[in-house]
């Protein structure tokens, strides 16, 4: 019986120490899957994200001096002219426009978002060791890691952007990290809850923390790609 | 002896080691941020992203913040939902049970008008639907994995929003607490069969304090502010006089301002006139 039960016990462990290795592919590894087409459910600063709020209207954003003198020099045509047209459509700022999200997996270690609004596209690396970034672009280059059930993203290398429309700024040296969390809807469906941590020294007091909220929809039938605007 | 203890180990395997890492830690202080503008106080008729039904615009248009006036409700406070619309942070503690060591509850600390929230761990179960309705309710909660779940039911009717949006005795509140390094993420998913025309979604971030901070705000105490008016102040239908200070002020169209539920999804603005239209 002795034998039996260390042996048992040693078993359990082995398994244990099985189920700790390290999987094949990020993919296959999933707990949680976030794939599918998600709608934006635009309940919280409804007037900062639905219309574009008045030029020095920045409540709640933890700005500093420089980043007033920034925004208050706001002007969207010159945006337009230059062709940045997509500065509040950043990876620090995208979750939070009113869009729809399409996620996918491009590959079995890089998860893939899509947005209609600003047509948008996000990679989420799950590589140890990512390629060294290259050219900064409004997504920049994020990698990513499972956390229990939630996904974590930690996002650098970008092109300094708009965290909301009025040119509330954030530089090319923010780094930006969020987290995905799904839950059950009370009637079937589901949310996916993610929550965004902006650092920036250079226009950020505090870190910027935002959580915004998606519905799951059974198919893409109200995908609508639009392209960025500055207005 | 050898058999026990082996038994003993192998029972801690199957068990202990799965319950202590299903939970996470949540007691301690958690410093609100406010960056984003839950609250939606800053003008009388703001219902924006609230998906209101016909009953519920009607009575949010009817209500007037001179009844806050009234001393028989200026310390009325407001239901457990304040949790996650209120521009205070948390002060999150738990009670264990003396020789077991398990959580048999975890409670928010009250502010000066939000009551403080017992989540009830010990599965006892919600009392009778007649039983008496409060401001904060009853509430029980299980982890799910690292989230901790929470129900709250027997609300007293009150509002969805200060500016008057209601809440009905039948309102639920189901909060999920999602801990990420320093992090706590509530998200609130509020039902009411009579007032809303949909679930209503919302969230809010925490940042975890190393300065503690207080288990209750200051106690509301009443005083006369001159109403001596015989009726609660109120609006009569189509008769609100700042149904439009969302327009003329930011821009915002009337439906969105009343709370309309197309206006919650991204499609609605397409439909959104123009500044100059709107004027």
């Amino acid at each position: 019986m002795r034998v039996f039960l260390i042996a048992a016990l040693a078993t359990l462990c082995i398994a244990h120490a099985a189920g700790q290795s390290a999987p094949a592919t990020a993919k296959a590894s999933a707990p949680t899957d976030l794939t599918g087409y998600w709608v934006a459910f635009v309940t919280e600063d409804w007037r900062f994200r639905m219309v574009t709020p008045h030029k020095g209207d920045y409540q709640a954003v933890p700005m500093t001096d420089q980043a007033r003198k920034v925004a208050d020099a706001w002007n969207p045509e010159a945006d337009e002219a230059a062709g940045n047209q997509c500065k509040s459509y950043g990876a620090a700022a995208i979750m939070r426009v009113p869009a729809r999200f399409h996620i996918t997996w491009q590959d079995d270690n890089t998860l893939r978002v899509d947005s209609d609004a600003g047509m948008q596209t996000r990679l989420f690396h799950f590589n140890k060791q990512p390629s060294p970034p290259g050219e900064r672009t409004w997504q920049g280059v994020s990698s990513a890691q499972w956390q229990g059930p939630a996904l974590k993203i930690a996002t650098t290398n970008l092109r300094a952007g708009y965290l909301r429309k009025n040119g509330v700024p954030y530089s090319e040296n923010a780094a930006v990290t969020e987290y995905f969390d799904l839950a059950p809807l009370p009637n079937g469906g589901q949310v996916l809850l993610v929550t965004t941590v902006v650092d920036d020294p250079l226009y950020l007091r505090l870190p910027f923390i935002v959580s915004s909220q998606f519905k799951k929809e059974a198919d893409g039938s109200k995908w609508d790609p639009t392209p960025c605007t500055a207005k | 002896m050898h058999r026990k203890i082996v038994s003993a180990a192998v029972l801690l395997y199957l068990f202990g080691s799965g319950i202590a890492a299903a939970q996470t830690e949540l007691t301690g202080s958690w410093a609100t941020r406010n960056h984003e503008f839950l609250a939606g106080d800053g003008l009388p008729v703001d219902f924006t992203g609230i998906p209101l039904n016909e009953e519920g615009r009607l009575r949010a248009l009817s209500y007037s913040e001179s009844q806050l006036s009234t001393v028989e409700r200026q310390c009325q406070g407001w239901p457990a939902f304040y949790v996650a619309q209120g521009p205070f942070g948390l002060k999150i503690w738990s009670d264990t049970d003396p020789l077991k060591g398990n959580v048999i509850s975890y409670t928010i600390g009250a502010w000066e008008d939000r009551p403080p929230l017992t989540i009830w761990m010990d599965g006892r179960p919600h009392p009778s639907p007649y039983a008496e309705h409060t401001r904060a309710g009853f509430t029980t909660g299980a982890w799910e994995g690292n989230t901790l779940v929470t129900h709250t039911t027997h609300l007293k009717a009150g509002f969805l929003r200060k500016t008057g949006a209601p809440s009905s005795d039948e309102a639920t509140l189901t909060l999920r607490f999602y801990r990420h390094d320093d992090i706590l993420s509530l998200l609130a998913i509020i039902e009411d069969p009579i007032y809303l025309a949909e679930p209503w979604i919302l969230s809010r971030s925490f940042q975890l304090s190393a300065a503690p901070l207080p288990a209750t705000g200051p106690p509301c105490i009443t005083t006369f502010e001159a109403s001596t008016s015989q009726t609660a102040p109120h609006y009569l239908p189509e008769k609100n006089p700042f149904v439009d200070e969302m327009t003329k002020k930011y821009g915002v169209p009337r439906a969105a301002a009343i709370g309309t539920p197309e206006t919650l999804y991204p499609e609605y603005r397409k439909k959104i006139p123009t500044a100059a239209a709107l004027k």
